[in-house]
């Protein structure tokens, strides 16, 4: 299982690449792997700014479904426009390719609340 | 967690396993959509020995299976079997279940699902007022499926018993893979054609019996199968999945099984069902194929145009050979209609839906 250096994660299986005042989102390795089969992501919370732990979208997989929570408080300002098409780019390379939004970061500050890679791994058993 | 003969095999392999009837199971080894399509086009191996095995045997054995199940099993003769199912006292559905006739009248295996294998015993067990010799087998035998258009002939080089031209609903006993006593029959889940092995759990049996399979199998495409897509497999042909589609509330009429629903014999609750066929049942089990863009999910409300409920969704899944959301569904007999439309409440949010014909895949 991947748990690449230099992003910072969730509890819920949620990545982020900070960069400034603006974060990248994905869902890890292990979420990927737990959920199976991606069929579609579904953003239902582009241009809102939301609370930290709101859902901003949802992961249909074959067999489950899942929400996106948002990590930190922020707002949603990009879509991932591949994963329409696509959707098996998060199964593939969730790390990469299988990014979901892009988030503008209400409190830069919020960031240090969140896991670093030996947090996160510690917290899926890797 | 209970084990299968073939637990430390999934694990090695690297399947993701869970917990399914309690027994430890694997549910995926590669993908989902995988899987599937290894099934649908060439061949797959699923471990189902958590399903459970019943032996009933005597004279009364006959009588007392027709008088617990709803399919007519003095039509069954040795070597064939029947899908079949037993109803409570309401007319629910107790289990579905197969019934294998091994000597006509004297002794039958009954398979029944994991998850009902106590319930099952305890209601065959109270019906048995005739002294049937009843066997729980259950954790003595293990059962793969080998399943897809390719299995039988990948398999045949394994015994001298004629498993190429074994008819649906048949099957023969003999030597397989060097082991003994072994039942090799036409029947499984997926629609896909292929057999099911029993076997005795015993020595090396299990070892011997997959090692074999696969030695013959892996170059040629065979690939172990998950129950995850076990379950797409079997939802694209319609097959019922006890504890989803039909339970103890939900009647054989209702649930589209007439056709193992036999009035010309007794059996539990047969004045019940024989009113709902005269008079007609308030709802019925169909085929939904999602419109609007989502995917319909076990116990997810049906509503018409004007909101109000009409049913609920039993199974549901995005269907790997279709490539489209598809579900089965109980809803109101107005709606039954093939092209009637619904909405599948998703999330709070009304997604249109049409109703079609079982099964999706032909």
């Amino acid at each position: 299982m991947q748990v690449p250096e230099a992003l910072k994660y969730t509890k819920d299986h949620e990545w982020l690449r900070i960069e400034g005042d603006m974060a990248t989102v994905g869902i890890t390795d292990f979420a990927q792997h737990e959920l199976g089969d991606i069929v579609y992501v579904e953003i239902s919370a582009l241009g809102k700014e939301l609370q930290e732990g709101e859902v901003f979208g949802t992961v249909e997989a074959v067999k489950t479904v899942s929400d996106l929570y948002l990590p930190v408080k922020g707002t949603v300002t990009e879509v991932n426009p591949d994963l329409e098409g696509n959707p098996e780019f998060v199964n593939q390379d969730p790390y990469g390719k299988g990014w979901m939004v892009k988030m503008k970061l209400s409190n830069p500050e919020d960031v240090a609340q969140l896991m670093d890679t030996a947090a996160y791994s510690i917290h899926v058993g890797a | 967690m209970k084990q299968t003969p073939f637990t430390d095999k999934h694990i090695a392999l690297g399947a993701k396993m869970a917990e399914f009837a309690g027994y430890n199971m694997p549910i995926s080894y590669t993908s989902i959509n995988e899987e599937h399509q290894t099934v649908r086009q060439n061949a797959g191996v699923f471990d189902v020995s958590h399903m459970g095995e019943f032996l009933l045997k005597g004279p009364a054995a006959l009588d007392l299976i027709q008088r617990v199940t709803t399919n007519d099993a003095s039509k069954l003769s040795p070597g064939k079997a029947q899908y079949s199912c037993m109803t409570n006292e309401q007319g629910g559905i107790v289990d579905d279940l197969l019934i294998y006739c091994i000597e006509a009248g004297n002794l039958y295996m009954l398979v029944v699902n994991a998850s009902n294998i106590e319930k099952d015993w305890n209601w065959i067990s109270k019906h048995n007022t005739e002294g049937v010799e009843m066997e729980n087998i259950s954790d003595k035998t293990g059962l793969l499926a080998v399943q897809g258009p390719h299995a039988v002939a990948m398999l045949q080089p394994l015994t001298d018993m004629d498993i190429s031209n074994l008819k649906y609903y048949t099957f023969v006993k003999g030597m397989f893979a060097g082991v003994d006593d072994v039942l090799v029959s036409a029947t499984g889940y997926t629609g896909s054609g292929g057999v099911e092995i029993y076997f005795k759990d015993k020595n090396d049996n299990a070892e011997r019996i997959w090692s074999e399979i696969f030695r013959l199998g892996t170059p040629q495409g065979l690939k172990p199968i998950g129950l995850a897509a076990r379950d797409t497999l079997r939802l694209e042909k319609g097959f019922a999945l006890y504890g989803n589609d039909i339970d103890d509330t939900t009647s054989p009429l209702e649930a589209g099984l007439s056709w193992i629903t036999k009035f010309s014999k007794d059996f539990t609750a047969r004045s019940i069902l024989e009113t709902q066929k005269a008079d007609g049942v308030g709802r019925k089990l169909v085929g939904i194929e999602m419109q609007d863009k989502g995917i319909p999910r076990h116990g997810y409300r049906l509503q018409n145009a004007a909101g109000e409920d009409v049913g609920y969704i039993t199974s549901g899944t995005q269907s790997p050979s279709l490539s489209k959301a598809i579900g089965m569904a109980y809803v109101a007999k107005e709606f039954t209609t093939p092209g009637s439309e619904v909405f599948v409440v998703v999330r709070d949010k009304p997604l249109k839906a049409q109703v079609v014909k079982i099964p999706f895949l032909a």
